[in-house]
């Protein structure tokens, strides 16, 4: 009797967070000329995929009570790296992919080591240690340019059996193998504890230092995912400084919305991945309904600022002044 | 300005080293180094023309910092900082197209339009208890919006007025560029402010425990508030000198002050967790950062070094002092 409600508070953000998705996209399609059709979806879901992953990336780390602005770089950096590495046979393809996905774990890692062994603040940190992620991914490409292997990339952001998104698949896909697992072992528990209250969690003898590190070193590693699929949908690298900050701007937008708390401790990978797509799907539907796509920028920007305003309503369940201080 | 520093300190050791906070010397001392090894690189490098010229350059991230430098000492961040320091830019450059009265006005607007960011990011942070990385985010992403509409996504055609651009690059003093005066007025009240004040005791103590702030009897949500609508006044009047600098406003010319703003702050042994540190050490990383851009522009390193370089100095100085106690 008692489960089902347990499970439901628990999920209460994510499940939110799909209705939002679902009600937008309902509108979306509905608006759209072409209608609710194979290829809608499918660009639709090559768009959401990007964000989903650097959300994600962003969740883990979020979790710990952390906060890692340096996701938008290391998705640029991968991008970049994925332009010279992942070409020609299908075994240097693979090498690549393998070496791409290597650097964006390293450079996950050095978040993590920084941030947890050498005790910085992770906003200092990781905006430092973006500033040297973007640096090299501006060394590796000083213009626009570059190539992809082109099967790959069309076969993982083409269709299916002709019908399902293969990037939706692959997200799928990297949910089962990476979130899932993680947040089910002991790492990910430790995690979960520390960005909980660190104190109790470093008291109970959970393994806290191990379970952030992972949680930042994975989060480099769903970045670099994010990176690669970027250069599937792209063919080219890019270092603009401009789209790695908003990629680390709307992934916050995103774990907010998937009802993820910055507090630390709470939310699921999950509720971070609809939220992406949510917010991907408000910022398109300025399209459908023909506005001028100069407003877009302030459209999101609006969005933004009205999903953080919103958990200022637990304000009002305060009984005791002295909680609205931390 | 660092040797007279220094200079005194070789006068009367002991107390003053006792007293001085290790970051601020650290930081001076990188300072003293950056001067050296830029004197091995060329010799115009300790000319009072180069220095003078740095401390003109510097003097724009200093009027930024400093408000920084408050909003930090809250244990709070200031990421609206981009935006802000281009809507001050572009408001005072737009109010300059509207006649003789526009003219007049333009420096006002201009600092006005960056209070009602930050006043904006006060409410959040004050009074919806919504984390300040966050809000902050926010309204740099709606100033953004906000100016891509106003300007049609072009940097935009109206140029700065005459006293902008006397402010930025004019000598009231001669030889003594008017920014720096500037600087120098603008940090002398900050220094008045935070430790001859009540208010200027107030941020130390919120910064250190707001609720204890709040048991004693202060409105912190008011303080917070205020501290937010000065750092976006601040950023914008920046963005006005910038201007005035350039003779015009540019899209994403703030951009290049968020970082330096908080590793100078930060740097200067101010800690980011709020509550400790001294406008010198804010000055001392100032031109610590300055420095550093400096000498890496002088040396022709391309953008892409300059940000490696510059992500790993700061890494590397906060490992050095800025680090958090050990859990135990």
């Amino acid at each position: 009797m008692k489960d089902w409600r347990y499970w439901l508070a628990e999920q209460r953000g994510t499940l939110l967070a799909f209705g939002i998705f679902i009600v937008m996209f309902v509108i979306y399609t509905s608006n759209h000329p072409a209608g609710f059709t194979a290829n809608v979806v499918q660009t639709a879901s090559n768009k959401g995929v990007l964000l989903a992953f650097v959300a994600m990336a962003q969740t883990l780390v979020v979790i710990t009570a952390g906060i890692d602005l340096s996701v938008g770089m290391i998705f640029l950096l991968t991008n970049c790296l994925a332009s010279w590495l992942v070409v020609g046979t299908p075994m240097q393809t693979t090498l690549g992919v393998i070496a791409v996905l290597a650097v964006g774990l390293l450079c996950g890692a050095i978040n993590g080591a920084i941030v947890i062994y050498g005790r910085l603040q992770p906003i200092v940190a990781t905006i430092a240690t973006g500033a040297v992620y973007y640096g090299i991914g501006l060394l590796l490409r000083p213009f626009p340019g570059g190539s992809v292997n082109e099967d790959l990339a069309d076969a993982l952001t083409g269709r299916a059996f002709g019908v399902v998104p293969a990037s939706l698949v692959v997200l799928l896909a990297v949910v089962l193998v990476i979130w899932v697992p993680f947040s089910r072992s002991v790492l990910g528990r430790a995690a979960y504890a520390a960005g909980s209250s660190e104190t109790a969690a470093y008291m109970s003898g959970v393994p806290i230092r191990r379970g952030k590190f992972a949680a930042y070193t994975l989060a480099g590693l769903l970045a670099a995912i994010g990176g690669l699929f970027l250069t599937f949908f792209t063919y080219t690298g890019e270092a603009a400084y401009a789209s790695g900050n908003s990629y680390t701007l709307f992934s916050i937008a995103a774990v907010v919305l998937g009802g993820v708390s910055l507090f630390g401790g709470k939310g699921s990978a999950i509720g971070a991945i609809f939220g992406a797509l949510a917010f991907r799907t408000i910022g398109d539907l300025l399209f459908v309904f023909d506005f001028d796509p100069l407003w877009q920028p302030l459209f999101q920007g609006v969005i933004l600022l009205v999903a953080v305003s919103l958990g200022a309503f637990a304000l009002f369940r305060v009984r005791n002044r002295l909680e609205w201080f931390l | 300005m660092s040797e007279t520093t220094l200079g005194g300190i070789a006068g009367r050791v002991p107390r003053f080293i006792r007293r001085a906070d290790p970051a601020v010397l650290t930081a001076f001392a990188c300072i003293v180094l950056l001067l050296f090894l830029g004197s091995l690189y060329s010799r115009s490098f300790l000319s009072p023309e180069y220095l003078l010229q740095q401390l003109k350059v510097a003097s724009f991230l200093g009027v930024i910092a400093t408000g920084m430098m408050l909003v930090i000492l809250l244990g709070q961040i200031d990421l609206s900082v981009p935006w802000a320091v281009a809507a001050g830019a572009m408001m005072a450059c737009a109010a300059a197209a509207y006649g003789p009265v526009g003219v007049a006005l333009a420096i006002p607007f201009g600092i006005f339009c960056g209070m009602l960011i930050g006043v904006v990011n006060g409410i959040g942070v004050a009074y919806l208890r919504i984390p300040s990385m966050i809000i902050t985010l926010a309204t740099n992403a709606v100033a953004q919006g906000l100016m891509v509409v106003y300007t049609g996504g072009f940097s935009p055609q109206d140029s700065a007025t005459g006293a902008m651009r006397y402010l930025a690059t004019g000598f009231a003093i001669p030889g003594v560029p008017n920014a720096v005066i500037i600087w120098a007025l603008i940090g002398a009240a900050m220094v008045f402010v935070l430790t001859r004040t009540s208010f200027g005791r107030t941020v130390y103590g919120i910064g250190n425990r707001e609720r204890a702030a709040y048991l004693s009897g202060i409105d912190t949500r008011r303080v917070v508030m205020i501290a937010f609508a000065v750092s976006g006044g601040l950023s914008a009047f920046g963005g006005v000198l910038l201007a005035g600098y350039a003779s015009k406003a540019a899209q994403s010319m703030g951009d290049a002050y968020l970082l330096p703003s908080i590793a100078a702050v930060v740097l200067g042994g101010t800690s980011i967790l709020g509550g400790r540190g001294s406008y010198l050490g804010t000055v001392a990383g100032v031109i610590l950062i300055t420095l550093l851009q400096s000498i890496l522009s002088v040396m022709q390193m391309p953008e892409a070094g300059r940000q490696i370089i510059y992500g790993v100095v700061i890494v590397a100085m906060l490992l050095l002092y800025g680090r958090a106690p050990a859990s135990r």
